[in-house]
């Protein structure tokens, strides 16, 4: 018992994430952790897509299930839960089984590797970056398994498009990233890193986020990146494959109940893993923003305020729509409901002022912050742009974003050489 | 095609394409059911990868025979029947079967009547194009238009619930003039929404107009040239953005449209992305017809000296007005007795879909999408 | 115009008026030629429809129109033929390309066949469907029960 104890404590105050330090018990918290803050982030994002877009799109979106519509998500997971699973008699039963976990486990492994903070990761690894865009791509093959064993026509299309759209976006994607790589090794060993907190580290060493390395080629690797992941994801405006309006609904139109809410899981999942590449690759990771010129003591315990104040405001929010929540016995509940996750909300925000635990949590804040940041542009261009066609699709990837990550790459090798050689020998 | 001077020589309907290494076709059944087909249209779509070879439409599915109806009522009996047809125009629907049975009568609906019904009419076509814009946009990935268009939309609903009663089937005119005087503070609230949907076009127009990935769905796709819209007999906002200049409104002028000062917006290329151009300028014609009108609303009687049973004399008339879709004629053969001896609708949808299968060949499957909802059809209208 | 076409074909053309609006009245065995020479020299250019009428009581059962537009001249003609039950009247496809429907739902509606349509079948009803609804022998309540049973799966559509 007390070896247990101690093998459980001996991980405490290092500065290593636990699958780095070997340690099985801490890992597997972490685990849990990380898969139930992410099925809580997708609950959440459905719920924030729906509300940003209704709003956007001049109606109110869910409001019937819980105040302002917050318990409908739950609502539809029950409802998917408990709907019938359908398969087509002609469908390749195993395959069709298959698909659904195949891009589940796709996306929910990389989170792995993810760096909520320098020690906030389940594990470190050297390969950290080639991990997660090795394992993301993956789930083409879940999708492709998909709409070939629907036996139908629309889910074939779809599975096609969606491959073809994902092997193409890969390339341009991968140069971006190899041109945010380069720039970990501009430090006096001349070494870089694939380790996905080495890559933060860099940035924390060289005090500069890599989008504003080397204006403005880190930012045009990370434009291409930007881009490149939307379509990774098959999200608006590239949806291609799931185009409502063409392909019913593409590679999961023959899935229903338990197997479709799967695919949608992985969807989002998806999305935020992309997210935190770019967010890990040029936004500096789990760093508070102006890391250099807004540095010092003061302004740490400043930025530290941070997320209570956040929480705090979203507290006020609740509470405002409390009090402008109709004033009849009907709409008790709500009100009730609305003002206790206020209070939730505002005493989370309480307990992020003790220096204590904002010093342990803020990097995780800052992280999902700025996830949180691109989850609301993806919701932003499914309610502004139309759907690209898919030779317009292709065009893009091949003749323009590849090339431009090629160039950005030269551009980035050259100006990094000449920095290390002769500005700085 | 026996004839050399034949407007669709160039034109080969027969011999599709050989698929590129003699790969198998695909055939894929789109609809009945389907999101972006405006209803139960079926179109089977022969393909090549994502290429169109040809396709095939099959309609009927909301075949009600309204002409078949219409021989046995009345003809005043017959006048709500007809709102059922392009549903989201009902009323330019009324105007074009009551101004055809006004002429076997030979009477003309006074001219406070004239003034109402065109400013209906001309309401209702910017309804009938708002929700083209939405669905059309929708079916192109723009999910908000829609929104925003409905949004005013409903204003235009507004005043016909007021004025008749109904938001959609609205049963606004009878023979001879209308059935209900305006109502108090109609004048006002027409002039009101106009001042409300002026801006309301710049809106829509600067969510799309110049949007990069509209333009680029929108621009060469769905191509028809103004002789095939002939040959095909397309009309409407699809002809005139085929260049050719060509409106009921001013060549054949109907209810008093003459009175009023309006253009003929027409495109270039007669592609998807100038009939979008059409129709947004149409409605801004729309707005400048229903101003004047409003403005110089005429006092006096609602409705013409018509008898209480209507007996027109033996003989047949075919009149047409410019519905939103195109030309809405009606051919209404009369023998003497109560009921109409035949009704023939020439719906503007029905011949315009023809086009579908011209308009998409050799492009991609996305791109059908973009010319179904570009050609604009009702499909209680195809059908009848 | 009228008096040309009559001096060029005789006595098969009959100009009539209307509520200011002309038709003629052509022979069944002119048609074809009619509408080639109104498309081609007269500049007809534009079928705006297609129907037809059902007069069971007359001898010639079937009035079959073409109802035509010029753009050049902003003017339009009717021409009216009148057919027997069971004969059948060339097709103007050929002629305007647009006819293609409008000839398969007279078809569809009347059971008048076109010689030389490329695709002559049913438009808006179903393929195995009996009777031609617009005729005047088909009543408003009727339908083909068969096919309903068949194809449905009910006793009746009613």
């Amino acid at each position: 018992m007390r070896a247990i104890i101690q093998y459980i404590q001996s991980y405490l105050g290092s500065d290593q994430t636990p699958g780095a330090a070997g340690n099985m018990f801490w890992a597997l918290v972490y685990i849990m952790v990380v898969f139930a803050g992410l099925s809580v982030a997708v609950i959440a994002m459905n719920w924030l897509e729906r509300k940003i877009l209704a709003h956007m799109q001049v109606r109110l979106g869910p409001m019937r299930v819980g105040p302002h519509g917050l318990l409908q998500p739950i609502a539809d997971a029950i409802k998917l839960l408990l709907k019938e699973d359908i398969m087509p008699s002609e469908a390749d039963g195993f395959v069709f089984w298959m698909a659904p976990f195949i891009v589940v486990l796709a996306a929910f492994t990389v989170f792995v590797v993810v760096p909520f903070g320098p020690t906030h990761a389940i594990t470190d690894m050297n390969i950290g970056i080639l991990f997660m865009l090795g394992v993301s791509s993956l789930s083409v093959l879940g999708i492709v398994m998909a709409g070939w064993a629907s036996n139908s026509h629309y889910p074939l299309i779809g599975a096609l498009r969606s491959s073809a759209q994902m092997v193409s976006y890969e390339v341009a994607m991968g140069l971006a990233v190899v041109s945010a790589i380069l720039m970990t090794s501009l430090n006096a060993e001349g070494t870089g890193t694939l380790s996905m907190i080495g890559i933060v580290q860099a940035q924390q060493a060289q005090g500069e986020w890599f989008i504003f390395k080397f204006f403005p080629l880190g930012l045009i690797a990370f434009f291409i990146f930007a881009v490149a992941m939307v379509a990774e994801t098959n999200r608006a405006p590239f949806d291609l494959a799931e185009a409502e309006s063409e392909l019913t609904a593409g590679f999961h139109t023959e899935y229903s109940g338990f197997r479709w809410s799967l695919f949608f899981l992985a969807e989002y999942s998806a999305m935020i893993a992309v997210s935190s590449i770019a967010v890990t690759l040029w936004l500096g990771g789990w760093l508070r923003p102006f890391p250099n010129f807004l540095s010092g003591a003061t302004w740490d315990r400043a930025f530290s305020l941070f997320p209570g104040v956040v929480f705090l405001l979203f507290a006020a929010m609740c509470f405002y729509n409390a009090v402008r929540m109709p004033k009849h016995p009907l709409f008790r509940i709500q009100t009730i409901g609305l003002a206790g996750f206020g209070v939730v909300l505002g005493l989370i925000g309480l307990v992020l002022f003790v220096p204590a635990v904002s010093l342990r949590v803020q990097d995780i804040f800052w992280f999902s912050a700025k996830i949180a940041g691109f989850m609301y542009l993806y919701i932003w261009y499914r309610g502004t742009f139309p759907r690209y066609r898919f030779d317009q699709l292709m065009q893009m990837g091949w003749k323009v974003l590849l090339p431009l990550g090629l160039g950005v790459l030269i551009l980035t090798a050259t100006v990094a050489l000449l920095q290390q050689r002769i500005w700085h020998p | 095609m026996t004839d050399p001077n034949s407007s669709l020589s160039n034109l080969d309907l027969e011999t599709p394409e050989k698929p590129f290494l003699d790969a198998n076709e695909l055939v894929i059944n789109m609809g009945p059911q389907h999101p972006a087909t405006h209803g139960v249209l079926r179109v089977i779509l022969r393909l090549d990868g994502e290429k169109v070879l040809g396709l095939e439409c099959v309609i009927g599915y909301l075949h009600r025979g309204v002409e078949k109806i219409g021989e046995h009522r009345t003809y005043t009996m017959f006048n709500p029947y007809v709102d059922r047809m392009d549903y989201v125009a009902a009323v330019s629907n009324g105007l074009g079967y009551c101004e055809t049975v006004e002429k076997l009568l030979n009477v003309e609906a006074p001219p406070r009547a004239q003034h109402v019904r065109v400013i209906l009419t001309e309401l209702n076509r910017i309804a009938s194009h708002q929700l083209w814009l939405g669905t059309h946009a929708l079916d192109i990935g723009a999910i908000t238009p829609l929104f925003y268009t409905f949004r005013d939309r409903e204003e235009i609903l507004k005043i016909y619930e007021k004025y008749c009663g109904a938001r959609l089937t609205t049963h606004a005119f009878r023979i001879g003039g209308l059935q209900y005087e305006t109502y108090t503070g109609f004048e006002q609230e027409v002039k009101n929404f106009l001042q409300f949907f002026r801006p309301k076009i710049d809106e829509y127009e600067e969510l799309l107009t110049t949007n990069r990935i509209w333009v680029e769905r929108t621009k060469n796709v769905g191509i028809i040239s103004g002789k095939d819209c002939i040959a095909l007999g397309v009309t409407g906002p699809v002809l005139r953005a085929s260049g050719v200049k060509w409106d009921l409104r001013k060549a054949q002028p109907y209810a008093n449209y003459k009175n009023f000062d309006f253009d003929i917006p027409i495109g270039e290329n007669g592609d998807t992305y100038d009939r979008y151009l059409v129709r947004m300028a149409e409605m801004r014609q729309s707005v400048r017809i229903i101003q004047q009108a409003v403005e110089a609303l005429p006092e006096g009687p609602i409705m013409a000296k018509v008898p209480k049973v209507m007996k027109p004399a033996a003989g047949e008339v075919y009149h047409s007005i410019e519905a939103p879709k195109g030309e809405l004629g009606y051919f209404i053969v009369s023998d003497g007795s109560t009921q109409p001896y035949r009704v023939r609708v020439r719906p503007p949808s029905f011949v315009n879909l023809q086009a579908l299968d011209v308009m998409c060949r050799g492009q991609l499957v996305a791109d059908v999408i973009a010319v179904i909802g570009t050609l604009d059809i009702v499909l209680g209208e195809v059908d009848r | 115009m009228v008096a040309k076409l009559k001096g060029n074909y005789g006595s098969g053309i009959e100009a009539l008026t209307y509520a200011g609006q002309n038709y003629m009245l052509v022979n069944r065995s002119l048609i074809p030629e009619i509408l080639q020479v109104l498309r081609n020299e007269e500049q007809f250019d534009f079928c705006v429809d297609i129907t037809a009428v059902h007069y069971p009581q007359r001898e010639n059962q079937f009035d079959v129109l073409w109802i035509l537009y010029s753009f050049a001249r902003n003017e339009r003609i009717r021409v009216k033929t009148q057919i027997r039950d069971g004969e059948s009247v060339p097709s103007s496809v050929p002629i305007w390309t647009g006819a293609n429907w409008l000839e398969r739902e007279v078809y569809d509606m009347f059971g008048i066949k076109f010689d030389g349509h490329p695709d002559m079948k049913r438009i808006l009803l179903p393929d195995g469907w009996k009777g031609h609804p617009l005729r005047k022998d088909y009543g408003i309540l009727q339908q083909d029960n068969e096919w309903v049973q068949i194809n449905l799966g009910i006793e009746s559509g009613q």
